[in-house]
Formats: C-alpha cells, structure tokens, sequence
C-alpha cells in the first residue's frame, strides 16, 4: 500500500476518497515535479493550489521583489514581505500550508543561459510569466526538451489558457512564430487588470497540471480557452499544429535558444 | 452574408466598447474591409504596412483558425464568429505594442 502518514491521509482524504485520485494519485502528486515560472498574479493561485493538493516539488523561478502593488493579486505574498524576493515569500507561504512541499528556489532571472539547467528536474512547466521574451524562452525550450508547458496569460479582463506539449500538439510559435521585428518603441506603460482574474487562469493553470498528473480527463492540448470576465464567457478554440513552425515544425529553423530582450521604458538602457 | 465578430479587449475602443459586432462580407478579407468602414482603425491593428494580417494576431472562424483553411480567402456564412486573438502577456497585448523587442540571436 501507499506510505502515508496518518496525518497525510487527514490531509489529502478529499483526495483519496475520489476514485479518479485514490492513493494512488496522490503518491503521483507527492512524487510530481512542477517549476512555476513566476510567483505573481498566474503563479501565486496556482502554486497555492498545487501545494495544498500535495505535488511535492515545486520550483519557483522569480527574480523581483514583492510591491505593495503586486498585492491586489499576488496571494502568495503579504505585507510584511513587501522587499522580499518573490520566489522566497512563495516558499515560505507555500511550506507554511503544507510540509509535505518540498520548494525549490531560483532567484535569478530566466535566460539562455539558465533554463536548460532549471527546467531539466522537472516535469510541467507553468508559464505564469508578465513578457513575451521569456513566454518565447520557456516554449523553445520545452520543445527542445519534450517538456509539457501550461500556458496562461491575461488581459485587463480577459484570459487565455491552453497546454502547450510539442509531442502531441501545437506549441507557441505554432500559433504566434515570433515576436514583431526591432522597429518603433511606443511608450510601455503599467498595464491594468482586474486582480482576481490571474486567480481563474492560475487555478485552471494548476487543474490542468493536476490533470496531466493524474492522468485524468481530458488535458487542454489543441485548445485555446478564452475567459472573459466581463461577459462570464468561456470559449474554445482549436489550435492546430503548425507543420511550418519554425521551432517544432517539419524543417526547424530555430534550433538554439533565442533571448528577445523587452525594449521598453528603464528596461531599455540596460540591454 | 452577416457574421458576428468578437472585438478583443485591445481593440475595444475603436467599437465604443462594443466586444460583439456585426459585419458583412463573403470572407475574411472582406470582413475586415467592412470593420475599417465602420470602425474606422481596426485594419492597421491587424494588418502591418505590407498588407498581411499581423503574424501575432490569429482569426478564426468559429472554432478554426483561418490559417489551416483558406486564410484571409476564408469563406464565410450567414451566422458565423469571427474572433480576433492576439497576443498576450502579463497584462499587455501585442496590437499596440509593436516593435517592443529587439532581437538578438545568440
């Protein structure tokens, strides 16, 4: 049988009384390797979530510190780690809810030159990253490696989520090749969102990563899901693969890593 | 032939924050012509300066990105949605923020 402790089989009992979990599935969860890239408006509800649901390891890759302003949606951090490296106040949020969570950490930020070695110990990746060079980053380098990417990202008010898993579906660039070509820099100014809504995209994140688990149901891969808050529409699209992507396509022509760098506002003088 | 599209949150301004259009036209291309007509600005959003939809921005009818079909050819029928998908990350989207990267190849 499973080797649980008395006080992990009062834990995850909800759990184990599922059939579609048992025991079995939670020894999957305690055993599953996670790397939440970004402990912000995406990471924090998933990683909550993932942690009190008992994946046992989790890696959280963020360079920033905690803003009083991050706190509208960030629940994984507080008011008294306001200064504090994200990554560090997720690890101490996390281990205070649950023990069994053994937290990995990663101060720095993602590049080329890192994310070989830190995505490598894990399983999914769940990109809960606020740019698009690291989203470009994160999804070659999950073709490269066979990793399987959640993918959420928001909008003022609206959200989109799908799993990215080269294998079996399309990935990034299938849908999106490149990010535009050097040109005009328009003014980057701070983007608003309504707080709660990184929380519905990082939950459904932290499902469908519990789902690929489990190895339950039906994983969002080929799917587009769109969420608008303002009119409580969920919708799907199909995402095909591309057989002309430049990255997981029948004749690749990217097959080294790439760092865009974001060109904008303070960010700009130092690349 | 009247379609409905669904306007994205970057582009709402230009439809008086409508998120749900009608338009008119037999396929995509003409479509869009009909949105410029009326709402005047969509078109450069979606289109850069050669004329091609921008490569990060996908259509789809109903459920089907009009790349795998007939592109901006597409057909379209009574009854149909057109949904206009950009972009997005961390709160900002790729319709007004052109040109925001610098490239550079390892």
């Amino acid at each position: 049988m499973f080797d649980f402790s008395e006080e992990q089989i009062l834990r995850y009992s909800r759990h184990i009384i599922l059939p579609e979990v048992g025991g079995k599935g939670q020894s999957k969860l305690l055993d599953a390797k996670v790397l939440l890239v970004g402990a912000g408006g995406l990471g924090s509800p998933a990683g909550y979530y993932l942690a009190a649901a008992g994946v046992g390891n989790i890696g959280i890759i963020d360079f920033d510190d905690v803003d009083l302003s991050n706190l509208q949606r960030q629940i994984l951090h507080s008011n008294d780690r306001i200064g504090l490296n994200k990554a560090e106040s997720a690890k101490m949020t996390i281990e205070k809810l649950n023990p069994d969570v053994k937290v990995q950490l990663f101060k720095e930020r993602l590049s080329s030159e890192n994310i070989m070695k830190i995505i490598e110990d894990y399983e999914i990746i769940i990109d809960g990253t606020d740019n698009f060079p690291t989203r470009y980053l994160i999804n070659d380098a999950c073709v490269f490696t066979n990793k399987t990417n959640v993918h959420g990202s928001i909008f003022r008010f609206e959200g989109q989520l799908t799993i990215f898993k080269s294998k079996e579906g399309p990935c990034y660039r299938c849908l999106y090749p490149e990010p535009p070509p050097p040109g005009m820099v328009p003014s980057c100014q701070e983007a608003g969102v309504l707080g709660v809504l990184p929380g519905t995209l990082g939950v459904l994140q932290a499902v469908e990563a519990i789902k690929l688990i489990l190895n339950i149901g039906k994983p969002l891969i080929g799917t587009l899901l769109l969420y608008d808050s303002l009119s409580v529409s969920f919708r799907k699209l199909k995402l095909k693969k591309d057989k002309d992507c430049p990255v997981c396509g029948d004749n690749p022509t990217i097959k080294e890593l790439i760092d865009y760098e974001q060109f904008c506002g303070i960010l700009s003088a130092s690349s | 032939m009247a379609v409905k599209v669904r306007i994205p949150s970057p582009l709402l301004k230009l439809t008086n924050n409508q998120g749900e259009v009608s338009a008119e036209g037999s396929n995509v291309k003409e479509i869009f012509e009909y949105l410029e007509k009326n709402y005047p600005g969509i078109k450069e959003r979606v289109y850069d300066e050669e004329g091609q939809l921008r490569r990060f921005i996908n259509i789809y009818i109903n459920e089907e990105d009009i790349r795998f079909v007939d592109g901006e050819s597409s057909s379209v029928k009574d009854g149909d949605e057109i949904s206009i998908i950009p972009a997005i990350a961390g709160g900002v989207d790729l319709i007004f923020s052109t040109g925001r990267f610098l490239c550079r190849e390892k």
